[in-house]
């Protein structure tokens, strides 16, 4: 399988620069408050020097897709230039009582339940249009959600790569392997986003998956 | 609680599906799907539950499935046979909550209050 993969991964490398396709599309994914944007601006900020967005303990902070076009990654003695967008958290309910609970008052937290609903619609779209998925999952947290499982299932239909990364191991209660035995099929990555724990072996994965 | 049969199901459009659960759940029914939603309507369905959310009223579903089963074997590889889908549970959010979850046993909470 090393061999095949090897081999069609130089292939559609060769192609792509043949043809001069755009740059692979991937999507940032994952249930809200799992760490995505925190890894989306640990991404940048270690190579474009940059950031893609703010971040909350309040869940649904990023409420619109946000795109970064050409950021390149070295990693394995190669060099792979991927645009990144990094979507809001998916969930299949929102309310705004949980908004209140954290502090904020009740038109505030109607507001952005309005704006997580738009969001999430907008990550759903994005699933349509994408190259591969980074898909963040809280290692503190049960993996069997049902965000987990969509995003999985879209991926392994449509034949797209995926990888796990399972985040906030600087937390002592997080437990990367309960992530690695729910989802085996795929390749897994336990990183600490806010620290940089293991990121490079994140890179090396990154470069390894979608270049 | 209504349980669906993958029949009844089989027999609706991807919109009549979703149309039909969103219906239901919103009048405060909890289904059981013998044999589930495909990921790509899973994902409609969640696009669809967003456009419906209402403050006052409606907060979303909660909906719990299994991981689908993986063709794995040679020929399953090659024609790249869609993942079986399995068994899932959807009702409003108010009603139905997960307490555990693994890759073959749910267990959830059902509230008759609304």
């Amino acid at each position: 399988m090393g061999v095949i993969r090897s081999l069609k991964r130089n292939f559609s490398g060769f192609f792509r620069k043949l043809f001069n396709k755009k740059n692979a599309r991937i999507g940032i994914y994952g249930p809200p408050n799992a760490g995505k944007t925190t890894l989306a601006n640990r991404i940048l900020r270690d190579w474009t020097g940059d950031a893609m967005g703010s971040v909350s303990s309040i869940a649904h902070e990023t409420r619109r897709a946000r795109r970064r076009e050409g950021v390149t990654i070295q990693a394995n003695g190669n060099s792979l230039t991927l645009d990144i967008i990094d979507t809001p958290g998916l969930a299949t309910k929102i309310d705004f009582h949980e908004f209140m609970e954290q502090g904020m008052n009740e038109a505030d937290s109607k507001r952005r339940a309005k704006e997580a609903t738009e969001g999430v619609i907008e990550a759903v779209k994005w699933l349509e249009n994408l190259d591969g998925v980074i898909l963040v999952m809280d290692a503190t947290e049960d993996p069997f959600t049902q965000v987990n499982v969509t995003v999985i299932g879209n991926m392994e239909a449509r034949s797209l790569p995926l990888l796990i990364v399972a985040n906030k191991i600087d937390l002592p209660e997080a437990n990367p392997s309960t992530i690695r035995d729910a989802f085996p099929q795929h390749p897994l990555v336990a990183i600490s986003a806010l620290e940089g724990n293991n990121i490079d072996t994140l890179y090396e994965e990154i470069a390894k998956r979608f270049g | 609680m209504d349980l669906l049969s993958e029949d009844r199901l089989s027999r609706m459009t991807t919109v009549e599906k979703i149309r039909f659960i969103l219906d239901e759940v919103k009048s405060g029914k909890i289904l059981v799907l013998e044999r589930g939603l495909t990921p790509q309507e899973e994902a409609n369905l969640i696009e669809m539950t967003m456009t419906l959310i209402d403050p006052d009223d409606f907060a979303g579903i909660e909906m719990e499935t299994y991981p689908a089963h993986e063709d794995t074997s040679l020929m399953g590889k090659l024609f790249k046979k869609q993942p079986k889908t399995r068994l899932t549970v959807i009702g409003p959010a108010n009603k139905i909550k997960t307490l555990r979850k693994d890759r073959d046993m749910i267990t959830a909470l059902v509230s008759a209050t609304k």
